[in-house]
């Protein structure tokens, strides 16, 4: 695994190389994900793609740094509460429909008007983008929960002979 | 033809499925199976030489009304959106399979069902 | 009343995603969302049986005021609220039992979650207009239950639960195989207009295909014969309330029911289609008889039975088809009545046995007959329940199973065939022969010396366990009142019976 990979004085993690560039890089990724998210009503993409994205970001820094070094960042804990989080905020967002428009999932914002609507402009769309971002939020986190979480397991018998 | 590469695919990841003895084989078969799922549905909305269904400002004709000329051009969106569903759904099925491979793993030592038997068919 | 049908769904789910947020959060909170996820499950229950008190006939829904072509449909009709009925009553009756037996267990609010998800999947799929959204629901509540059927992380569970989504995401994949097939070929995903579409251009050969693997996926969902081999690996290897939910609702609502709607409502019946469910159901019914003959291992064999018993649903599902096909419509509609009740009926007690082997299990620590005996005297309760529900499964005339086991004996006979019904009646005999030996071995004789110490688990566990023997005795009512067959049993044989009048239904409305 990566994170015993280091030739140098017991840090975790790969490669000053490695290490410097995902450092530069990992910001830019983020930043892709939520553009990816926040145009998603526009163009191709949208939540799933961008929270993937996101949880990339995660997981470059994961590969880099080693496991710790990300767990600090975004305990565990955490994690799983964006995931919940996102899906309820997206539930809710369904719930305002029937509250507000008579149906779930009506677009409220769209069909009453509240926010300027007009076609390819980054506030448009109603709920949708709304949608987008809690999803991103939701796929973001519960990503890189699972990657997380698969990356802790080790067998048994193997942790007893590398140790 | 296109159809008959794609069942054929689809064979073969089920014949991985069935018969492979390896944990991590018949996950991969499952998921050969999916993907040919997912190239067919993608080629039952595909159109020779048609465009992506991704509307621009040239396609627009008017506030809410895409051109005419777009929508017999374009190719159909909505096996788009089954595919890109159902590969969230794999997504999520293919993280719980190989948490389940792992644990398995970290029991037995072993990705081999052969070794792997406490229960009896 | 109307209710808005995404409630069904939205219910369990925001459920499912608030519950594991309390879980960092102490003692209290956790017992807190024990009693949400309760509320949460006995507030379904009771809508399931608003829902039957509905004044129309058949309640679309179109989800973000989206009209059906184009957007996405909820369809409430007589099959729909019974099947939300039956997942509703095992559902409360489960959660109430897990509120004592789930705290053998570390995680329980991440329990709850999956849960609450596999209540939500298998509302929608029942609830579903649409295949895709079908297939999407399906899915859901597949995933919680491999979850869950590996939640105890031993050796056997995780191997079973391997086994289960192997065989379950292969089905699955048949599924949506069969969804872009009928796509392709009619050019829509709701149900009512493809089934519009199919019969108006008949049956091609791509949707003859797309009709197998339909039969291929939602078989192997329902475990009839030839596709049954995870069925007795994964029931036993769930928490005992989860299989209760798997044997109970799950099968059915994801096998049974989705079969059903494809033949009865989208393809339309023909004698070939019904003569292949009735054999599938013959099979079922001996080899699951024949299997559970010979397990000393308590879920095991009620797990087995269970195959047997689902051969039953499909056998009066199947009989009723080709009678309809043939043209007697009454005798099928009396084979369909037996096959729903059947399917009720079977929810209800074999949920009630599931609960019985847990709380054996939690007393005594073993699953095994052999090692049991003579509990009737330390598990009163327990004894008693299981005895009604052994005499329901077994058709001991006061109790339900037997009026369901006499309509399709009923209606084979008075459709002429004769051997099935001698069939049915052997395989009533032999799961008698299988539940008398479950009392002898677990509850009669002698008390083994290591268990002179054990005691009942009281509390929520008997109210669970009670409420579902008290419905099993009075399940006979459901036929035998004319008011009630007339809400809840004959509005969903009549979907069945009048078939692809359901896209003439949706559409009209």
């Amino acid at each position: 695994m990566a994170a015993n990979s280091s030739p140098s004085n017991g840090a975790k993690g790969m490669t000053v190389i490695v290490k410097t560039i995902s450092s530069w890089v990992k910001m830019l990724i983020f930043l892709f994900g939520i553009y990816i998210i926040i145009t998603g009503h526009l163009t191709p993409g949208g939540g799933f793609a961008g929270g993937v994205i996101i949880a990339g970001s995660y997981v470059l820094l994961m590969l880099a740094f080693g496991r710790e070094f990300v767990e600090e960042n975004l305990p565990l804990r955490w994690a799983s509460r964006f995931d919940c989080i996102g899906a309820l905020l997206f539930a809710l967002v369904a719930v305002l429909g029937l509250i507000l428009g008579g149906s779930f999932f009506v677009n409220w914002l769209f069909r009453q008007q509240i926010l300027p609507s007009k076609a390819l402009e980054l506030v448009s769309a109603g709920t949708i983008p709304l949608s987008n971002i809690f999803i991103g939020i939701k796929v973001g986190a519960s990503l890189f929960l699972i990657i997380l979480v698969l990356s802790m397991f080790r067998p048994a018998h193997l942790r007893g002979e590398k140790e | 033809m296109a159809y008959a590469w794609c069942f054929l695919l689809f064979m073969t990841g089920l014949y991985c499925a069935v018969v492979k003895k390896n944990m991590v084989k018949i996950v991969l078969g499952i998921i050969i199976m999916e993907y040919a799922v997912n190239i067919f549905l993608i080629m039952l909305g595909y159109r020779i030489g048609g465009v992506a269904p991704i509307v621009g400002k040239g396609e627009l004709a008017g506030i809410d009304k895409v051109t005419s000329a777009f929508v017999n051009n374009c190719v159909d969106p909505l096996p788009q959106a089954l595919v890109l569903t159902s590969i969230v759904i794999s997504l999520g099925s293919l993280a719980l399979m190989i948490a389940l491979c792992i644990r398995t793993y970290e029991r037995y030592g072993t990705f081999d069902i052969t070794e792997i038997r406490r229960l009896r068919g | 009343m109307n209710i808005p049908l995404p409630v069904f769904v939205a219910i369990p789910l925001i459920a499912a995603f608030f519950l594991p947020i309390l879980s960092g959060l102490g003692r209290k909170a956790k017992s807190f969302a024990t009693l949400l996820a309760n509320l949460a499950t006995i507030s379904l229950l009771v809508l399931a049986v608003l829902a039957l008190g509905r004044s129309e006939d058949i309640q679309v829904y179109e989800i973000g005021k989206w009209s059906i072509p184009i957007g996405i449909n909820m369809v409430l009709d007589g099959l729909s609220s019974l099947l939300l009925l039956a997942i509703g009553v095992v559902s409360t009756a489960a959660m109430l039992f897990s509120t004592r037996y789930m705290e053998q267990y570390t995680a329980k609010p991440k329990y709850l979650s999956l849960f609450m998800l596999m209540v939500a999947g298998m509302n929608g799929v029942v609830l579903s207009g649409d295949l895709f959204n079908l297939y999407v629901f399906l899915e859901i509540a597949s995933i919680a239950s491999y979850a869950l059927v590996g939640f105890g992380c031993n050796n056997e569970e995780l191997e079973a639960a391997f086994k289960y989504m192997v065989l379950g995401t292969i089905a699955s994949v048949f599924v949506l195989f069969g969804i872009g097939l009928v796509y392709g070929n009619t050019g829509t995903l709701n149900m009512a207009y493809a089934s519009k579409a199919i019969n108006t251009v008949g049956l091609n050969p791509g949707l003859a295909f797309a009709l197998a693997l339909f039969v291929a996926g939602f078989g192997l969902k329902a475990a009839l014969v030839p596709f049954h081999a995870w069925l007795p690996d994964a029931h036993p290897s769930a928490p005992a309330p989860i299989s209760a939910m798997l044997s109970g609702v799950l099968i059915k609502t994801l096998g049974v029911y989705a079969l059903t709607r494809m033949v009865f409502c989208i393809f339309g019946v023909s004698v070939t289609i019904g003569w292949l469910l009735v054999v599938l159901g013959l099979v079922s019914m001996v080899v699951g008889a024949f299997l559970a003959f010979g397990q000393w291992d308590f879920k095991r064999l009620l797990a087995y039975s269970s195959i047997s018993q689902v051969g039953y649903v499909v056998l009066g599902l199947g009989l009723g088809a080709t009678l309809l096909a043939q043209g007697h419509a009454a005798w099928a509609s009396l084979a369909i009545l037996g096959g729903l009740f059947h399917l009720v009926n079977h929810a209800v007690y074999k949920s009630l046995l599931f609960l019985t082997s847990g709380s054996v299990q939690m007393s005594t620590g073993t699953r095994q007959l052999k090692q049991m005996g003579g509990l009737a005297e330390k598990l009163p309760f327990t004894r008693t329940t299981c005895t009604i529900a052994s005499a329901s499964i077994a058709g001991i005339p006061p109790f339900s199973g037997f009026w369901s086991k006499l309509i399709l004996v009923v209606a084979a006979v008075g459709a002429g065939l004769y051997w099935i019904a001698a069939i049915i009646v052997f395989v009533s005999l032999c799961t008698l022969i299988m539940y008398l030996k479950v009392q002898r071995y677990a509850f009669l004789g002698e008390l083994p010396e290591n268990l002179q110490q054990i005691k009942e688990h009281r509390g929520s566990m008997l109210v669970a366990m009670v409420l579902l023997a008290v419905l099993c005795s009075f399940m006979g009512l459901l036929v035998l009142v004319p008011y009630l067959r007339a809400t809840v049993l004959t509005p969903a044989v009549d979907v069945l019976t009048d078939g692809l009048l359901y896209a003439v239904n949706v559409i009209g409305k």
